[in-house]
C-alpha cells in the first residue's frame, strides 16, 4: 500500500460512495463513463456485517445486530489497478462501481472522477445533513425563566 | 395416510392462493409499495429491523407487506433472510458521541449543552384522531426551520456526572462479545451477551418487564439522562485495504439511565447506570431496554436480589425473543395426532378401569 | 464483464468465477466425499497460490469466512497464501490448537495434533478438520469400514496409527480432508480403519 495521505483519500472516496443512496451513485457513474474494460476479482456478493455498540456508550462491546452491505473488486485491463468497492444494502450494480471508481482514482482520471462522482455525492450528503440538522434545531427548546414580580 | 398427505397438499397450495389474494386486498384498491411502507410506515420498519436484527428498510419494508403487517412474521422473515447472508466482519463499536441527532432530550438536566431537541416526537400531540389524513392528498405543512446547527457533536450528558466521580465508570472493554446468533445462549450470560438479546428482544415483553421494575418489583428509581435519536456511521477494518472505512450510515435510538444506588460493601453511593440501544427510532423500547439492563445488574452491583422477574436473566433472556416465543407457542396446532392418539387411549383405559372398579360391586349385588 | 485467467501468484486473482455456482459445485463435492468416506471426487473453481493445490484452495473458498479460524502448515504460511485467504475467505490465521481448520502436507500438520482442538462431550462438533496435502489420492491402502460406506472402501492415508486411535476415541477427534491436485477424499471420525490390504 501507498503513503497515508493516499490512504486517506482511498479511505474518504470509499467511505463517501459506501453511504451514498446506491441510485445517485449508479447514476453520476454512468454520466462519468466509469464502465471501463475490467476484470471481476471478487463478484458482487451481498453480505452483512455485525454492528457493535458499547455498553452505556463507551464500556463493554456488544453485538447490536448486523447490516446489510455488498461488495466487489475489480481489476482494469489496461493498467492492472485494483479497485474495492464496499456499499450498504443490496446492490450489485453499485458495489462494482465503487470499485470501478476506486480502481479509476489510482489512474490519471483521478481527479476528474473526483470532481464528477465524489464531490458531488458529498455535496449532497451534505446538503442533506444540513437541511435535516436545521429542521432539528428548529424543535430545540428555548427555556424562558419566570421571574416573579415584575 | 398416503390419501391425506395428497389431500393435505391441494389444501395448502389452495390455501397459499387465498393468502396470497387476502394480502393484496381488494384490487380496485391500490397496492402498496415498498417505498411507501419504508417511508409511511418508518416506525413500524423499524421495528422489524430491530427485532429481525438486520438493519436494511428496503427489506423491512418487503416484509411487512409480505406478512400482511403482522410484525412478528416479518420478524421472522428477516431472520430467516439473515442466515442465508455470508458474515463480512465486525464493525468497531459506533460512536454515539458524534450522532448526528434528530432527538436528544434530558430529564436530568435542564441547560444542558447542545440543548434539549425534541425531534419529530409524539410527545407533544393530543392523541385525537386526525381525520385531515383520511383525505387523499394532504399537503404536508411548511418546513420551518431553526437555522444552522453546530456541527460539533453533542457530549453525553453522562459524561458530566462521570467528570464529578458521581456515576459509576463504565470501563472500555473491547473483548470481542459472545454472539447469540452464532452460539446458544448459555447461562450464566455476562453484560454484553443481555444487551445483545434485549436490542433484539420483543419490544412488548421488553416494555412489561421494564414497567414491571416501576411498579415495585425490583424498583431502581431511573431517570433518562439522556435519550438521543440519530444517525451514526458504521466502520469496519477492511483487510485487503489496511484500514477502516464507514461502510454506511444507520439510524439509532440510544438511552442511557441514571439510577439511583446507596452504595454497597464495596462500592461508595453513587449513581449506576442502564443502556439501551435500538436500530431505527423506537425510543420506548430504548428506555425499556435500559431499565431492565439495569434491573439485571443486580448481581454485579452487589445489590440483593428480591425475586423479581426482572432480575432474573435466565427468565428474561430464554424469554424475550418473540421469534423463538411464538415458534414454540404456535407448533402446538400442527399434527400432534399420534400424541394424542396415544393419551386417547391412555384415558379410555384409565376411565375404564376406574368404571370397573365402582360397577364391579354393584353388579355383583344384582 | 470479462474475465481474464488469473494467474496462480496473483493474490487477489483466483477465486470462483461465478461464486454462487462454483461454490454450490464445490461445496456437494466436499459434501460427498466426506459423506462417502473413501470416494474421490473432482473438486475445482479455486486456483489459491502455490504451495496449496487446487483442490485445497477450492475446498478453502467453500469452507471458510471470517469467522472460521485457519492454521496454515510451515510449508503452506507464505505470504502469498495469507493474502490469498485473507482477500477471498477473511479467515483469521491463528496457532493450531485454536484452528477449525488446518491445512498441510501430513508431516507437518501430524507433530502439532495432540494440541489440536478434538471436541469436548457436550460439543463434540468443535473440533479441528485437517485440510492434508497429498502426492496422489488413490483408493487403495488402509480398508475403510462405517458409516456412509456399503460394504468396504479402500484409501491411501499417509499413516495409519493417528486414524485408528482418532476413531477410537469417537464421537470426539478430527474430520479430514485430503487433497491432491484437483482432487479430494475425505475421513471423518466415525470410519474404522483395519490395516494396509
Amino acid at each position: 500500500m501507498s503513503n497515508l495521505s493516499e490512504n486517506l483519500e482511498r479511505q474518504a472516496r470509499l467511505s463517501t460512495m459506501a453511504q451514498a443512496p446506491a441510485d445517485r451513485l449508479i447514476a453520476l457513474c454512468k454520466s462519468a463513463g466509469v464502465k471501463v474494460p475490467h476484470s471481476v476479482l471478487r463478484a458482487p456478493e451481498i453480505g452483512t456485517v455485525m454492528v457493535r455498540g458499547r455498553a452505556g456508550a463507551v464500556g463493554a462491546a456488544f453485538n447490536l445486530g448486523e447490516m446489510t452491505v455488498t461488495r466487489a473488486s475489480v481489476r482494469l485491463n489496461d493498467c492492472s489497478a485494483v479497485g474495492h468497492g464496499y456499499v450498504q444494502g443490496r446492490s450489485h450494480e453499485a458495489a462494482i462501481y465503487a470499485a470501478l471508481v476506486d480502481a479509476l482514482c489510482q489512474t490519471d482520471q483521478g481527479s476528474a472522477l473526483m470532481a464528477s462522482v465524489i464531490i458531488p455525492l458529498q455535496e449532497e450528503k451534505a446538503a442533506h445533513e444540513g437541511a435535516r440538522g436545521a429542521r432539528a434545531a428548529g424543535t430545540k427548546v428555548e427555556f424562558f425563566t419566570m421571574v416573579r414580580g415584575e | 395416510m398416503y390419501v391425506a398427505v395428497k389431500g393435505g397438499e391441494r389444501a395448502i397450495d389452495a390455501a397459499h392462493e387465498w393468502l396470497a389474494d387476502e394480502r393484496r386486498g381488494a384490487p380496485d384498491v391500490a397496492e402498496l409499495s415498498i417505498s411507501q411502507i419504508r417511508e409511511q410506515l418508518s416506525l413500524a420498519v423499524n421495528r422489524v429491523m430491530a427485532e429481525g436484527s438486520l438493519y436494511d428498510p428496503d427489506l423491512a419494508a418487503l416484509a411487512i407487506k409480505q406478512a400482511r403487517g403482522d410484525m412478528i412474521e416479518a420478524i421472522f422473515l428477516i431472520r430467516a433472510y439473515r442466515t442465508t447472508l455470508p458474515r463480512f466482519g465486525v464493525s468497531a463499536p459506533i460512536d454515539t458521541g458524534a450522532m448526528r441527532c434528530d432527538r436528544r432530550i434530558s430529564a436530568t438536566f435542564k441547560d444542558l449543552p447542545g440543548g434539549q431537541i425534541l425531534g419529530p416526537t409524539f410527545d407533544y400531540t393530543h392523541r385525537l384522531l386526525d381525520f385531515a389524513l383520511m383525505a387523499d392528498g394532504a399537503v404536508s405543512p411548511e418546513v420551518k426551520e431553526g437555522g444552522p446547527t453546530d456541527a460539533v457533536p453533542l457530549p453525553h450528558v453522562t459524561e458530566f456526572l462521570d467528570r464529578e466521580g458521581l456515576l459509576q465508570p463504565e470501563p472500555e472493554d473491547n473483548t470481542p462479545p459472545r454472539d447469540l446468533t452464532r452460539e446458544p445462549l448459555d447461562f450464566p450470560a455476562d453484560r454484553p451477551l443481555k444487551l445483545q438479546a434485549l436490542a433484539r428482544g420483543d419490544e412488548g415483553f421488553v416494555l412489561s418487564m421494564a414497567y414491571s421494575t416501576q411498579r415495585g418489583y425490583a424498583r431502581n428509581h431511573p431517570f433518562v439522562g439522556e435519550l438521543r435519536i440519530g444517525r451514526v456511521a458504521v466502520s469496519m477494518d477492511i483487510p485487503e485495504l489496511g484500514f477502516a472505512i464507514d461502510l454506511g450510515e444507520i439510524t439509532v435510538s440510544e438511552c442511557e439511565t441514571v439510577n439511583q444506588f446507596t452504595g454497597s460493601k464495596t462500592e461508595p453511593p453513587q449513581f449506576t447506570r442502564g443502556y439501551g440501544l435500538v436500530f431505527g427510532q423506537s425510543e420506548r423500547k430504548a428506555i425499556s431496554m435500559a431499565l431492565v439492563d439495569r434491573a439485571l445488574r443486580w448481581e454485579e452491583l452487589g445489590e440483593d436480589n428480591v425475586g423479581a422477574p426482572a432480575q432474573d436473566a435466565e427468565f428474561v433472556l430464554s424469554h424475550s425473543d418473540n421469534v423463538q416465543a411464538t415458534g414454540f407457542l404456535e407448533h402446538i396446532k400442527l399434527p400432534h395426532y399420534v400424541d394424542f392418539q396415544s393419551e386417547l387411549e391412555l384415558i379410555r383405559r384409565l376411565r375404564a378401569e376406574a368404571m370397573m372398579a365402582s360397577t364391579g360391586p354393584r353388579e355383583a349385588a344384582e | 464483464m470479462a474475465l481474464s485467467e488469473p494467474s496462480v501468484t496473483d493474490t487477489m486473482g483466483g477465486g470462483f468465477a461465478n461464486p454462487p455456482r462454483d461454490a454450490a459445485i464445490a461445496f456437494r463435492a466436499a459434501l460427498d466425499v466426506m459423506a462417502r468416506p473413501g470416494v474421490i471426487r473432482e473438486i475445482t473453481g479455486g486456483h489459491p497460490p502455490l504451495p496449496l493445490s487446487p483442490a485445497a484452495g477450492s475446498l478453502l473458498l467453500v469452507l471458510c469466512d471470517p469467522e472460521t479460524r485457519v492454521y496454515l502448515s510451515p510449508s503452506c504460511d507464505t505470504d502469498a497464501v495469507r493474502a490469498w485467504l485473507r482477500f477471498h475467505t477473511g479467515a483469521p490465521l491463528v496457532a493450531a490448537d485454536k484452528a477449525d481448520f488446518a491445512i498441510g502436507p501430513w508431516d507437518q500438520l501430524c507433530p502439532d495434533l495432540a494440541r489440536m482442538r478434538q471436541g469436548v462431550q457436550d460439543y463434540p462438533d468443535r473440533s479441528v478438520t485437517l485440510i492434508v496435502e497429498m502426492d496422489h489420492l488413490a483408493a487403495e491402502g488402509v480398508r475403510l469400514t462405517g458409516p456412509g460406506i456399503k460394504a468396504e472402501a479402500f484409501l491411501n492415508l499417509p499413516e495409519t496409527t493417528a486414524f485408528v486411535a482418532n476413531a477410537r476415541r469417537f464421537p470426539l477427534g478430527f474430520d479430514t480432508f485430503f487433497t491432491s491436485d484437483s482432487q479430494i477424499a475425505a475421513l471423518p471420525r466415525s470410519t474404522s480403519i483395519e490395516g494396509a490390504s
